[in-house]
């Protein structure tokens, strides 16, 4: 990490995010109904929900790759369906290219001067030293970092975390939170990370929302002082139950 | 085991390694090895008919007048134009076809069916065919061998983009990248492996069919030579044919096999045992 150190800081900041009324159905079955919800530009956001309560749905819809039945959201006040480069996604399996080597897979969106960026955005995830590796060499973890880069290359103003670390041990999930937590501190980007980790949501975010049967049934701050390195304090487990209670 | 029992038994494993290594490299030549010498033996000897199959000695002799005469070289050129040709036509086509179905549903609709049904007419069964519409001139058997590589590059090309990974391409759109980008840069490489397994078995194909073309109508070419060498009871040149196909259809595969080590490094099942970083 201390080439990141001394490469100069992009405070690119976020933009917000706006739903209303936003409302999808698969067969006239509803799976968001009706969500209002402002998300302030820089904020880090966790939703939280069981499995098939709308988590990705809206993800998707967030990142452009559905469109909603009914209602909006809007990033930037700009119709979040618009492919954007300031909404980077990243899903919930690392999704490399396997025929392209690390540095190539992280400057995937190419553009001028991608080569440098990418080389920034790998030493950020301390990963600058396998740039020429092919993908099937990395272990899950440093594949995650990889994508974690490859998204943060785009300079995003919002990004979008699809239970990234889910596949990931308890050991490796840590160090991705600490390094997700400073990247994001330094950056400012908006950030949505969908979990089903109640800890992990806890840990990370300013705030935690609980969707449950396509509505948010929780909405609450986590004001605790960062980083958070430690969650072992009464407040942490206080709050992780009042979340554990709407799900 | 002590310290100093330890010292020779390893020496003695090195040269059991070193002598390993020999023998895997030997292994696949000694059968045919054996064979020939069993061969030039049992002709020398008188056990078998010198007519009806030559010794190698004297197939070797053969080889070195023909090369010298120059119908050797003359010949391999001249069939390996026609396989070049056709298999450049025929494989584009192939190519061509099997990417369009691959990624266009329409397209696949409409011809997969009529392909499915001409791929399993053998094509061979074409000839009489063939030199009905065409003579028995170099269309006919450029025609045949283009025929020939056709669909196993089409099936391969085809089933190698249909088996790119979606999740991939997800991201690739997602991450903004063109759909001329995303089929360069994702869909082509992902179809890679299976169209090369496609070139290997067309490649079998093309000689396969060439020398079938060759031995019915030919002036030029290794089928004419070993048909003409027939007519006047020249076994060692038919042998000598034989021998030449059996070597370029052995170079047309190990030229594949490069490539596919070349391209396909990042594939695990190609990769490299050892020493991954380049």
């Amino acid at each position: 990490m201390s080439a990141a150190a001394e490469r100069p800081l992009s405070q690119q900041g976020g933009f917000d995010i706006r739903l209303a009324g936003l409302t999808k159905s698969f067969d006239d079955r509803p799976v968001l109904r009706r969500l209002d919800l402002h998300v302030p530009a820089g904020q880090f956001l966790a939703v939280v929900g069981r499995s098939g309560g709308g988590k990705s749905t809206l993800m998707r819809l967030l990142a452009g790759l559905d469109v909603p039945t009914a209602g909006k959201a809007e990033i930037d006040g700009v119709p979040a369906t618009a492919r954007r480069a300031s909404t980077r996604l990243l899903f919930q399996e690392p999704r490399l290219v396997p025929w392209a080597r690390v540095l190539d897979n992280v400057g995937i969106a190419r553009g001028e001067g991608w080569r440098a960026r990418a080389q920034g955005c790998l030493a950020d995830v301390g990963l600058l030293d396998r740039a020429m590796d092919w993908p099937r060499v990395l272990s899950g973890g440093q594949k995650q970092r990889v994508a974690l880069a490859r998204a943060l290359a785009s300079d995003p103003h919002v990004l979008l975390l699809d239970e990234p670390f889910g596949a990931l041990d308890a050991l490796t999930r840590l160090e991705m939170h600490a390094l997700l937590e400073g990247l994001w501190l330094r950056s400012g980007f908006t950030t949505v990370l969908i979990t089903h980790d109640v800890a992990e949501a806890v840990a990370l975010a300013d705030r935690v929302i609980v969707l449950r049967d396509g509505v948010i049934a929780l909405d609450i701050p986590i004001d605790l002082p960062r980083p958070r390195r430690e969650l072992t304090d009464a407040d942490a487990v206080a709050l992780q139950a009042e979340v554990l209670a709407a799900v | 085991m002590t310290s100093v029992a330890q010292t020779p038994s390893r020496v003695v494993g090195g040269r059991r390694h070193a002598w390993r290594t020999w023998l895997r490299w030997l292994a696949p030549w000694a059968l045919p090895l054996a064979i020939l010498v069993a061969w030039e033996v049992a002709a020398q000897a008188g056990f078998v008919n010198a007519r009806l199959l030559p010794a190698p000695s004297t197939i070797a002799l053969a080889f070195w007048r023909t090369l010298m005469d120059g119908s050797l070289i003359l010949n391999t050129a001249a069939s390996a134009e026609r396989a070049f040709i056709g298999l450049v036509i025929g494989g584009g086509l192939g190519f061509a076809a099997g990417l369009a179905t691959g990624l266009w549903k329409p397209a696949e609709v409409f011809l997969d069916s009529t392909v499915q049904m001409l791929r399993n007419i053998p094509h061979l069964a074409l000839i009489p065919l063939v030199i009905l519409w065409f003579g028995i001139g170099e269309t006919a058997k450029i025609f045949l061998v283009s025929i020939g590589v056709l669909f196993p590059i089409y099936i391969n090309t085809f089933h190698g983009v249909r088996t790119v990974d979606d999740q991939v391409v997800e991201m690739a759109e997602v991450y903004g990248l063109s759909r001329r980008a995303i089929l360069t840069r994702i869909v082509l490489p992902g179809a890679l492996p299976s169209i090369l397994v496609g070139l290997r078995y067309a490649l079998g194909f093309m000689w396969l069919t060439l020398i079938v073309a060759e031995t019915i109508s030919a002036s030029t070419g290794l089928g004419f030579m070993t048909m003409n060498a027939r007519e006047f009871l020249q076994t060692d040149i038919v042998i000598l044919g034989i021998l030449i196909y059996a070597l370029l259809g052995k170079a047309a595969d190990a030229a594949t096999r490069s490539i596919e080590r070349r391209v396909l490094a990042w594939h695990p099942a190609y990769a490299p045992r050892q020493g991954d970083r380049p």
